[in-house]
């Protein structure tokens, strides 16, 4: 158990593990200690944002497990996630009790409106927390196990699964719509109390759910590492990139897919049941195919089959969603942090090459980066200038990021077009235009650009990058000692 | 005006003999029971007037039951306000100024029965053909046994076998709940109402009342089992043809997708959206045309067919120049490349068109409805039955009989050998694609005709194309063509049991089943092919 852990966690890994730890500790520890005036003070709304991400994170990590390692691609996680998010809505239906409209002690007021006259046998157990938690797991479980059992079996595959498993989500979405299904029909469940005798509401509780989804976002991660890392993760990727040969050689291809579909879709679960006490509503809309076709793109974007990419992919699409329908809503200081770690990453990049241009380069973004530590504090002084700074040294950074990219990338109008894309897409905020209008066009635009140019996706275009550099010098390296071994001849 | 003058005059001789001697009331006598204003005597009132036999009497019961009957309280004299407004005297007919303070004959519901049987009674004589068939029909619900001279004469003049059937039924109704009639004529009137074998006959047959004779109670009995076993036929035929219906409508959204996925493996999920387009290119011909020619309105789909074909073929081809060639053979990502190509399309024409429905009218030859039997069958959708078949007919053909159909079916069959026979498959590829966006660009156009046109109206229907290519077998335009009436029939067939969410939710799960059973389809290709 001790050799796993430690063989599943790589340098990479580890970084991973440790920044999602510290958001999980500081963002939390800012909201609660700081007073509202700091500059450092995280809004309560923003934790519950934050909250969301992080439960999309989840999402995305489970999605990429399966597509990224195991070469299934599923259009209806979503459906996971959404019942999920029911199990855990029903636990705080329950929770109500006789503070509901119609002050009913047992009935949920949906219930009560719609005349039931006692409960439906499938909520009975949801008023105790542990059998809410173990339904969580248990419906997606079952479901994806029942699912994969027949789909699997008959050696579905390809497309073809991903149109049934679209299907399927749709099919739960007409279901949970209708009224008499017993889940309050259109308008979901909502109106939350209490969690665990907390109100949902209140700014501690807020803070420790964040919390509680970094962890299970860390939790999830291990696992996945856990399972990629092993030798069935090596018979998952063997699957991945020839099925047949795989079958061919022994394996029971059926029951390593059934597994870590199944598996897959407890994770997409958890991450349903944390979404919806933060979020305050679920309803049948989160079944909807369009959704789950979205988690896709988080991955694709920040690269299939790496992880954390699916991670940063979410973060990032969710972001930009968030910009593009309401404005900036993430504190300036936030992209300082993000900036400094950029530019620390550009400057040891951009340092090792020792060349003139380069070298510039870090100069130039040292500089920046001193200037930047010592004008945080004044920017967030001044009222008016807040809104407008709040997004600046976050896109220098980036452009210094581009431009080390840009040099480095070997199709340099690849990373040209990557960069003028990027600072078109982060320096939207200062357009005066109302953008929600413009974000179906950015989101489509990803799925054609990252599937067309970047079918790597962020992290895996890094890796791939990263590798293919270390080669070079590895060559280059071999072939110096060869022309001075060859004197010795 | 003669010749009304002359009918009303006919028709008054032959109610003067229909009616019997026994009522002694004359008209003039009857008509100051309305100026009493009480329920009571309007009633006595109305079966006076009916029964009097005057060529006026249609008339005051009219004006009775459309409010337009006056009476004057002080002198008790009736007047008729007419539609144009014109004023006659009741008993004479004549033009007359009513004075102020007339009132108006009120009506309750009770009363409104009364009139409704009395003006039964009164138009079966009418030269209209259609008021007659009206005043059978009235009879036939109201069963008043006062109509029954009034029918039988008219049943003995009918030259019409549709309208005299329609008496004889109405006369059957009457006998059926007249306590005092021969049994003997009960049963026979039981037998009449069932070879009728609607709805109404149902109900009268099965509200029977309660001191019928038993045979005649028995024989009620018997025919509403026969009644019912019809109609549950006539509901199969009539749901076969709604299955039908939606079939081709499944068939015209899955057609083009059929060559696109079906024919080339290129997941096209912005599919929807050239049907989309295609709705919308019928929109902005018909405000062309409402704009410069009103007149051409009716020949508007005419235009809009072609037009859609070429500016969805168009986008097609541009798609696929533009994007798939470069992700063939990587099928999940030309799925989401498509998805995100799907979502710039819908907004592009939110942002042009906005996001509401725009309205698309129906050209005249396809408003409407005629019945066969007990089922109503719109124009719409029988005109959408034949455009589908025909669209599926002209596809077969072209791929058949055309110099680009062998190549394309080359090139599907395998593409190394065409190329080495000098094909340009990349070519064929563009063209395939173009052709298979353009046949969704002509769905369109006649979706356009029953579905809202709105951004989204192409995502309703791509998860359901889908589920037909699937399930019809993929590379096989005859597997798509079953696939499309199968779900439409199944569907339609499932709806009366299961509600219509229920039933679409049943036929999902049935066709999850299906694809697992058979992961290739109903009619699946075989041989090397499949691996491909």
């Amino acid at each position: 158990m001790n050799g796993l852990l430690i063989r599943s966690l790589d340098r990479g890994a580890t970084i991973f593990l440790v920044i999602v730890a510290a958001v999980g500790i500081l963002v939390p520890a800012l909201n609660l200690l700081l007073p509202p005036d700091s500059p450092f003070h995280v809004p309560t709304y923003l934790v519950a944002l934050f909250g969301k991400y992080v439960c999309y994170a989840l999402l995305a990590l489970s999605i990429d497990l399966i597509w990224g390692y195991c070469g299934i691609l599923s259009l209806g996680h979503g459906a996971f996630f959404a019942l999920g998010g029911y199990a855990m809505g029903m636990y705080l239906m329950r929770q109500i009790g006789s503070r509901g409209v119609y002050a009913n002690p047992i009935l949920p007021d949906f219930m009560v409106f719609l005349n039931y006259k006692e409960l439906p046998f499938f909520w009975y157990g949801f008023q105790s927390f542990p059998y809410a938690l173990l339904m969580v797991v248990l419906v997606p479980g079952l479901l994806a196990f029942v699912f994969g059992w027949f789909a699997f079996r008959s050696r579905v595959t390809g497309v073809y699964l991903s149109i049934i498993t679209q299907a399927m989500t749709f099919a739960l979405m007409l279901g949970f719509f209708r009224n008499n299904f017993g889940f309050g029909g259109n308008n979901g469940l909502t109106d939350f109390k209490d969690i665990l005798g907390f109100n949902v509401q209140a700014q501690g509780t807020r803070a420790a759910l964040f919390a509680a989804s970094c962890a299970a976002l860390a939790i999830g991660f291990i696992i996945c590492r856990a399972v990629v890392t092993s030798k069935f993760g090596k018979v998952l990727i063997a699957i991945r990139d020839a099925e047949s040969r795989t079958r061919f050689l022994g394996y029971r291809v059926e029951s390593y897919k059934l597994f870590v579909f199944t598996l897959s879709a407890c994770m997409a679960g958890v991450a349903g049941a944390l979404y919806v006490p933060q979020v305050g509503i679920i309803n049948p809309g989160e079944f909807a195919p369009g959704n789950s076709i979205e988690a896709v793109i988080w991955v694709a974007v920040g690269g299939r089959g790496t992880l954390t990419g699916a991670v940063l992919g979410a973060v990032l699409v969710n972001y930009a969603k968030t910009t593009f329908t309401s404005g900036t809503l993430v504190p300036f200081w936030v992209f300082g942090v993000v900036a400094i770690a950029a530019l620390a990453a550009v400057v040891m990049n951009v340092a090792s090459k020792r060349d003139a241009l380069n070298g510039a380069a870090a100069g130039l973004a040292i500089a920046f980066m001193a200037a930047l530590l010592l004008l945080i504090p004044q920017m967030s002084a001044s009222a008016t200038l807040a809104p407008v700074l709040s997004n600046w040294p976050f896109l220098v950074a980036i452009l210094f990021v581009l431009v080390a990219m840009g040099m480095s990338w070997h199709p340099w109008p690849l990373g040209a077009v990557f960069g003028a894309l990027t600072l078109a897409f982060f320096s939207t905020p200062f357009a005066t235009v109302a953008l929600a209008p413009y974000w179906l066009f950015a989101l489509g635009g990803l799925f054609v650009i990252v599937t067309l140019l970047m079918p790597r996706g962020i992290v895996g275009t890094i890796e791939y990058l990263w590798s293919e550099r270390r080669a070079r010098r590895d060559s280059a390296a071999a072939e110096s000692a060869a022309t001075v071994a060859r004197p010795a001849e | 005006m003669v010749r009304d003058r002359l009918v009303a005059w006919v028709l008054a001789a032959v109610l003067l003999v229909v009616a019997a001697p026994g009522y002694a009331q004359t008209y003039d006598d009857a008509l100051t029971k309305f100026a009493a204003d009480s329920f009571n005597e309007t009633e006595a009132g109305i079966a006076g007037v009916a029964a009097s036999g005057n060529a006026r009497a249609i008339d005051v019961i009219e004006a009775l039951s459309d409010q337009r009957l006056l009476f004057d309280p002080a002198t008790k004299k009736i007047y008729i306000r007419e539609k144009s407004g014109r004023v006659l005297d009741a008993s004479t007919g004549t033009e007359a100024s009513a004075p102020a303070d007339v009132k108006t004959v009120r009506l309750n519901n009770r009363m409104r029965r009364a009139v409704e049987a009395a003006l039964g009674g009164l138009t079966l004589l009418s030269a209209d053909s259609g008021k007659r068939y009206e005043a059978a029909q009235a009879v036939f619900k109201s069963r008043d046994a006062a109509a029954l001279p009034a029918l039988d004469a008219a049943i003995a003049k009918e030259t019409s076998a549709s309208l005299k059937r329609a008496l004889i039924e109405a006369r059957a109704a009457v006998v059926l709940y007249k306590s005092d009639a021969r049994e003997a004529d009960r049963i026979d009137a039981v037998a009449i109402i069932k070879a009728r074998g609607d709805q109404d006959a149902l109900a009268l047959l099965a509200g029977l009342p309660a001191d019928a004779p038993p045979a005649v109670k028995r024989a009620a009995s018997d025919g509403v089992a026969a009644i019912q076993s019809q109609l549950a036929m006539w509901a199969g035929v009539q749901n076969a043809w709604y299955g039908v219906s939606l079939g081709s409508v499944l068939l015209l959204a899955a057609i083009g997708l059929a060559i696109t996925f079906g024919v080339m493996g290129v997941i096209n999920m912005a599919h929807g959206e050239m049907v989309m387009i295609g709705a919308y290119v019928t929109f902005v011909v018909q405000e062309t045309i409402r704009a410069y020619n009103p007149g051409l309105f009716d020949y508007s789909l005419l235009f809009a067919v072609p037009l859609a074909f070429m500016v969805s073929g168009a986008i097609g081809i541009l798609i696929e120049r533009g994007i798939i060639r470069f992700l063939y053979g990587r099928p999940l990502e030309t799925l989401l490349a498509t998805w995100g190509l799907s979502l710039i399309l819908q907004q592009a024409v939110r942002t042009m068109f906005g996001p509401t429905n725009r309205e698309v009218g129906n050209p005249s030859w396809m408003s409407g409805a005629f019945e066969i039997g007990q089922i109503t069958i719109t124009y719409n959708r029988l005109w959408i039955v034949v455009f589908c078949l025909s669209v599926f007919a002209g596809l077969l053909a072209l791929l058949r009989f055309t110099r680009i159909g062998l190549e394309m079916r080359a090139v599907t069959q395998n593409r190394p050998m065409a190329a080495a026979m000098g094909i340009r498959t990349s070519r064929v590829d563009a063209l395939t694609f173009g052709l298979g966006s353009g046949i969704a660009g002509i769905a369109g156009v006649a979706l356009s005709q029953i579905d809202n046109v709105s951004p989204n109206l192409g995502q309703s229907y791509i998860i359901d194309s889908f589920l037909v290519v699937v399930f019809g077998g993929v590379g096989n335009l005859w597997g798509t063509l079953v696939g499309a009436f199968t779900l439409g029939i199944a569907n339609k067939f499932l709806e009366p049991f299961a509600g219509a969410v229920l039933g679409k939710i049943a036929i999902l799960v049935l066709i999850i089943l299906f694809i697992q059973k058979r992961p290739r389809g109903l009619f699946a290709l075989k041989g090397r092919a499949v691996e491909a």
